[in-house]
Parts: C-alpha cells; structure tokens; sequence
C-alpha cells in the first residue's frame, strides 16, 4: 500500500511539474502575475510529493519489503540498517529517485528563499528546473519505476554488492548528486537569463552561490569515492581514469571553470556568454555523467537486465536539454553585450587562463572517455583509454594552471602588472626553490618528475599564503591593523586562499604518495617479517572472524621500526555470501609522514598467506588538500554579499558601474 | 546506427561494470612473486600496462578479480621463460587484442585520440586571441592620454566639484 501512494505521489508530482514548467513561463512572457505566481506553490507541492515518495521507498527498504521488485533485487534483510538505508539509492531506481528528491529540493530551495529574485525571472527559472524535473519524472515512471510489484515476493532480497556495504560509499552518492543537480541551478538561471536576453552582475551574483555550493559538494563527493577506492579495493589505488570517475570529474573541472568566470561577470560584467554556455555545458555534463554511470547499464551487474528503452530515452533526453539550451543560446547569445574591456595580464585574463585551460583538460578527459565507444561504434574496434592516456594528456594541461594559480589573485583588475606580482610573490619563489632542491637532494634517486612536481606543489601553498599575508599586509603595517584587515577582508578572498593552498595540497599528495610509495607483495608464514621502506611487518597469524552478512579472516601485522612497536594492523579478507562475492578490508595506519597499509590475500594452502604491504609517503594529502578546497568553499559561501542576499537590479547596476571606474578593489591592493 | 551504438555502449558499460565484483572466490592459483626481484620488477612494470579485462579501467596490478591474477601469473611466466618486455605484451595483446592496453597505441584509428588535447588547446587558444584582438582597439582608446579638449572637460568638473 505504501508503495502505491509513493507510486502515485511520483505521478501527481509529474502533473505539478509539467504546470510549472509551463504556466509560469507563458505568465512571465505575458507578464501575468496570477501565472507567474503559480510557480512557487508549485515547487514547494512537487518538493513534497517527490519527497513522499522517496519516503515510501525508503519504508519499503528499511522494513525489507520485498514484495516490491527493487527491494527484493537489491536488499537483504541480514544487512545493518545503514546499509538497507543506503540501499536506497545503491541501484539504478532508487538512484533517479534520490537525484529527483535533490533536484525538487533545490527547486524548492529557489521557490522559499528566492524572495530577492524578481517574480518574473523566478518563475522562468522555476518553470525552466521543472522542465527538467519532468524529463526525470517521465524517465523514473516509464522506464525505471522503483514501486513496481514483485508477486509473489520472495523470502529473501538478493542483497546489496558488498563493495557499497560501506560507509565511505553510502554517503558518496548523494554527495555526488547534489553537486550534480547544483549546476542545475547554475543551468536554469542560465536559460532563464536567456529568454530573458538579460545577463549582468546581479545574475552573476545569484548564480554563484549555487555553483559554489554545488562544488562544494561535488568536491567532497568525489573525495569520498577515491578515498573508499582507496581503502576498499585493497591495492592502494584511488584514482583509475575510468569511466564513472571521470564521469564525475568532467562536471567538477567545467565547474570549477564556471566558479571562476562568474566572477568575471560579477565583479566586471565581462565574459557574460561564456559564462552562460559554461553554466550549460557543466549541467549538460553532469546529465551525461548521471547517464553513464546510472543509465542502468553502469550501475548493478547482477540486479537487473538492460533494457533498450532506458538507453533511447536517455539519449533522447540528453539531446533534447543539449540541443534545446544551445538553439536558445544561439539565437539568444548575441544579443548580450559583454561589458568591462580588460588586458590579457589582468586579474580578468587571470580567469580567462584559467578558462581556457580548464575547459581543455575537461574536452580532453570527455574525449578519452567517450572515444572508445565511437570507435567501437563505428569501426568496430576495441580499445582501452587508460590512465597512461590521461597521465600523458590532462597532466601538462594541468601544470600551467597550477603555475598560473598564484599570479591570479596578485594581478589588478582591468591591467595587471605581472613583474610587480612576481615581486609580490618573492617568498613563494624562494620557497619553492627551497623545496625544489631539498627534493634533489633527499630523492635523486627516485623518479625525476618528483622534483618539480613537489616544488609547484609547494609554489601553490606559499603563493597562497602569501597573498593572504599581502593582503593583510602583514609586516608592512602594525600587527593590530593586520588583525583588523584579517577580519575585515572579504570572505571570498579567504575561500580562495583555502581552495587554492588545498589544491596544492592534492598535489603534494598526489606527488611524493606515488613517486615514493614502497610496495611489497610476498607469500608469508606466520612469524616472519618483511621490511617495507624502513619499517617492519610481522606477520603474527590469520584466524577466521565472524561478521553480520560475512565471514571473515583476519591478518594480524605487528609493525615496528628499528625494532619499536608502533601498531598492530588487522586487515580482513571478507566473503559475503547475498550475493557470493570476496572483499578485501585493507588495515591502514595513517600517521603524518604517510600511511602504512596491509592487505592479506589467499592462503596457499601449506599455512602460509599471500600478503601485500604498501608504505605511501604523504598520500592522506591528497584528501586533506580536498577538505581544505571545500573549507575554502564554504567560507566563500559565507561571505557577506551571499548572506545578505543578491542586490536588486538597480542597486547591482550601480555596482557594475563602480567596478567599471578605475579604482582598484581592496584585494589586488 | 542509434540502436548498436547502444548496444555497444551497453555492452561496453555491462563488462566493465563487472567492476570489483569480480571476486576471486575459487581460485586456485596463488600470487607468487618472482624470486629475482629484478624480473619481478620487469613484471610489475608490464602489469600496469595490461587492463584487467573484466575491471573498470583497473590495470591488472590492482585488481581482485580471478582473471586479473590469472594474467599477472601469465605475465611472469612469460618473463621466466625469458621474453623480453616487448614480446610479453607482444603475447597478451595477440590473445585478447590492443583492448588489453591501457595506453591506446597510436595507428589509423586513436589518431584523433592523441591528437585531439592539441587540436582543442590550439582552437581554444585561437579563439581566445581573436577575441582580445576584437578587445584591443578599445582597450587602445583607454590608454590613449586625453587630448587638450577633454583635459579642460576634466578641469571644469573637477573645479564644479570642489565648489560643492
């Protein structure tokens, strides 16, 4: 019974969608204000029926009902409850479901706090978002309905794949999804300033916020998942180039471009179709990325068949938001005048760098992904796209944005003076001399692309820092006027100081984890002992352990150095039996120079056990660094000029036109 | 064309979607490194290079799956019996095809693969150009110091303003 009603909200919501997403456009066209004020009623009604149906679902879950098909497919009533709630959306139905939820969420979002929007433009945005709520709609109720009945039900549920039994990845997907349909915010003020044919500082300033909080989000949901990769595929790997990753990674980079151009358009009223082709093309690829990992042939290999008409339908409704945005944005682009001129060296040209290179590496990692399936597709034949392509390809783009990071924030608007910046950033440079040649003199041996790659990582954070100490002026004035201008200088500026200090942070990790790493694979008795980069593993014995929904053995590892014991590592090979599969629950010990890490593998058969140890020398950077861009992130998210809300368009005209006189702002001074 | 580009999309996705649930439950072979750890070292290199044919992009060298290992296996045979490198992956990408690789090789068919991070740097940086070029003559007109007319404009405003 539950099921019908979420069954039935999921259709009503449909029918309050397709209102939205046409009534209040035709008001705003006709300037009808009965019409245009149907448009936040409506969000907040398909909010809630939207959200009773994900209820139902999850009723259905938690109370293992498995007369409905999706429960009995993916669940299993031995699993810990966190697990039956994560269930929800660990399979292809219940996942369209969790991205419809946020995206009403956030449409409703726009609906409650939305006040300072003016009605017309709200209502386009609005009805534009429920365009696409009806495309998902359509999509869940025609081609992946999780209600669907299954008669008569079966004692048991078939289970949930043992890799997603884990807390990094019960959180990972809807971290993933909410920076996902974030940019659809970004995408439906986009549109919306379209039909419009209006875009200026005040949209820029709406839009922001949105982007802002959807890379948030993004950001951390793509750290979850390569920090589970890490510890729960048990090789020490966290990044692979496939496909469902760069899925993801390809919205971040064009987010990450759009984050920055926004401010363009805010602070100069520059740059503005690029920023709304940018808003596009971030939501366009996070569709595809939701697509191609959640199109039903990604997700689950054992749950349920293909079925074609989930593949035409997505297809249909991929071309259909590409195709339709870009017709509007072609007739509608050109008549947005850009605004504020500005030099190639120039905070503006700063982000243009950016841009331009960021949207590179972003074409480059959407054309090794999808390469393969067109040459398979049209030839015939078979290749692999792997991370030596990627390595070769995206890393060089990434290395002048990385170089480029620290000058950006030093330069002025309008004309920047990069020899005056250079100067400004002279502690950077020596620091990074520094670390370039104490990284030549304590790992000569290792691989030689250590050396630079450990030096810009450093230039990022000194240059960080740095630009915040210029700032404040620290040093140049008394300590208490620098405290004054800590605390008054604007919020954003310190979200750029975290993120990019946190970006060089990644790199670092990335850096030293994967030139110095020391890995060691070998058959082990009990009582022996390997030494793996100057510490020493003893392998004290294996003995089966009992789990909730598997069994287990579990290694134990003493660990010491120079005959100290530090730690006992405990890893576990684990055999889940709904359904059959082994997992491997890697032991790590995470200490500040790196983290040691133990997997015990197969016995032999003659009592001994395949063992591999790894010792990777800086890697919990790499998601520290991430925690650091998202902190970054927030704290920018509370600046003033978001909690106060965006201006009204006359007041964010006046604005334009001041950043528009020569003075320079308080940041680049 | 729509529907097998489907199909092989779904295909594609379905193998590799087989992702880490390959488990290695059954097996029988075991991990055993080589004992001269300079050929071990010969064979770790090439287990990078080889995908595990059931994995998401995973190389051979991290993966669980049964086929995975079964491969590392094959790899360091094939070293023990004294291939070269080359003739090794000479050996797998003659069973299971250029698939295998996980570095694309370049011929008739990954050319547009390898050229295309250029083709879109050099289009982007081109476009970039044109439109600073479009900017420039403006940009001239600002830096341009006014002219005597406008010096005496500027005067006469400023000398209002101080009155105020």
């Amino acid at each position: 019974m539950i099921a019908e009603l979420g069954h039935y909200a999921l259709v009503l919501a449909l029918s309050v969608a397709i209102i939205q997403a046409t009534v209040p456009l035709i008001g705003a066209w006709r300037g009808d204000p009965g019409w245009i004020g149907l448009a936040k009623p409506s969000a907040i009604i398909q909010c809630l029926l939207v959200t009773v149906a994900f209820a139902a679902l999850m009723h259905a879950y938690i109370t293992s009902d498995f007369s409905v098909l999706n429960v009995a497919t993916n669940s299993h009533s031995a699993k810990p409850l966190l697990y039956k709630i994560s269930g929800v959306w660990g399979n292809h139905e219940g996942s369209l479901l969790l991205w419809l939820l946020i995206l009403v969420l956030f449409g409703a979002a726009v609906a409650v706090f939305g006040g300072n929007l003016p009605a017309p433009f709200r209502a386009r945005v609005l009805s534009v978002q429920a365009m696409i709520g009806v495309g998902f709609l359509c999509f869940v109720l025609f081609t992946s309905n999780p209600f669907e009945r299954l008669l008569p039900a079966p004692i048991d549920g078939s289970g949930l794949n043992p890799l997603l039994q884990d807390p990094g990845l019960a959180f990972h997907p809807p971290f993933l999804y909410l920076g996902y349909v974030g940019f659809s915010m970004a995408f439906s003020f986009a549109v919306a300033a379209l039909i419009e044919g209006r875009v200026d500082a005040a949209w820029a300033r709406w839009v922001r916020p949105w982007t802002l909080a959807a890379w948030c989000f993004l950001t951390t949901g793509i750290a979850m998942g390569s920090w589970w990769a890490y510890y729960e595929l048990g090789w020490g790997g966290w990044w692979f180039w496939d496909p469902v990753e760069n899925a993801s990674f390809m919205p971040w980079l064009a987010g990450t471009a759009l984050l920055h151009s926004s401010i363009v358009v805010e602070k100069r009223d520059s740059l503005k179709n690029w920023t709304v082709l940018l808003a596009i093309l971030t939501f366009s690829l996070s569709l595809l990325g939701t697509f191609l990992v959640r199109s039903g042939v990604l997700t689950s290999v054992h749950a349920f068949a293909t079925d074609p008409a989930r593949g035409i339908f997505i297809l249909a409704f991929l071309i259909a938001v590409i195709a339709g945005s870009l017709t509007l944005y072609a007739f509608r682009a050109p008549a947005i005048k850009g605004g504020g001129l500005f030099a190639p060296i120039s905070r503006e040209g700063g982000l243009v760098l950016n841009n331009l290179l960021l949207s590179t590496a972003c074409a480059t990692v959407l054309l090794g992904t999808l390469y393969p399936l067109f040459l398979d597709a049209l030839t015939g034949e078979k290749i692999t796209v792997g991370p030596p392509y990627f390595n070769a390809t995206f890393g060089p783009l990434m290395v002048p944005v990385f170089l480029a990071m620290a000058f950006g924030p030093m330069l002025h608007w309008k004309r920047g003076d990069l020899q005056g910046a250079m100067q400004r950033l002279k502690f950077a440079v020596s620091a990074s001399v520094v670390a370039l040649f104490a990284t030549l003199i304590f790992a000569y041996d290792g691989p030689w692309l250590a050396i630079p790659g450990i030096a810009i990582g450093v230039w990022m954070i000194a240059a960080a820092l740095e630009e915040a100490a210029y700032r404040i002026r620290l040093f140049r004035v008394p300590v208490t006027e620098s405290l004054r201008r800590l605390w008054r200088s604007p919020r954003s500026a310190w979200g750029t100081t975290f993120a990019h200090a946190g970006a060089g942070m990644v790199i670092i990790g990335i850096v030293a984890s994967s030139a110095w790493q020391v890995e060691k694979l070998q058959i082990m008795k009990p009582g022996e002992s390997v030494s793996v980069g100057g510490y020493d593993f003893t392998f004290e014995g294996a003995a089966p352990i009992p789990g909730p929904n598997y069994s287990a053995v579990r290694g134990v590892f003493q660990i010491s150095r120079d005959g100290v014991d530090i730690a006992v590592l405990q890893p576990e090979s684990r055999t889940y039996q709904d359904p059959p599969m082994d997992t491997t629950e890697a032991a790590i010990r995470t200490s500040w120079g790196g983290d040691l890490y133990a997997v015990i593998g197969d016995p032999t058969g003659d009592g001994s056990w395949s063992t591999r140890f790894y010792n990777k020398p800086m890697i919990h950077w790499i998601w520290m660094g991430a925690l650091i861009m998202v902190f970054g992130g927030l704290v920018s998210l509370s600046d003033r000029r978001h909690r106060v809300g965006a201006p009204v368009r006359g007041k964010a005209a006046k604005v334009a036109a001041q950043s528009k006189s020569p003075s320079t702002p308080v940041v680049a001074k | 064309m729509l529907i097998p580009f489907l199909r092989h999309l779904i295909t594609v996705f379905f193998v590799l979607g087989l992702a880490g649930s390959a488990g290695s439950a059954g097996a029988v072979a075991v991990d055993r490194p080589m004992d001269d750890p300079a050929l071990e070292a010969r064979a770790r290199a090439i287990h990078k290079q080889l995908r595990c044919l059931v994995c998401q992009n995973q190389s051979i060298e991290d993966s669980n799956a049964s086929l995975a290992r079964d491969l590392r296996i094959l790899v360091r045979d094939r070293i023990a019996m004294g291939d070269s490198d080359d003739a090794t992956i000479r050996y797998i990408v003659e069973r299971y095809g250029d698939w295998v690789l996980l570095r694309p090789p370049v011929k008739a068919g990954t050319i547009l693969l390898w050229l295309g991070p250029v083709l879109f740097l050099a289009l982007a940086v081109m476009l970039i150009i044109v439109w600073y070029r479009r900017q420039k003559a403006p940009i001239a007109a600002i830096n341009t110091p006014l002219d005597e007319v406008e010096q005496a404009r500027l005067k006469a405003i400023m000398g209002n303003e101080d009155r105020v």
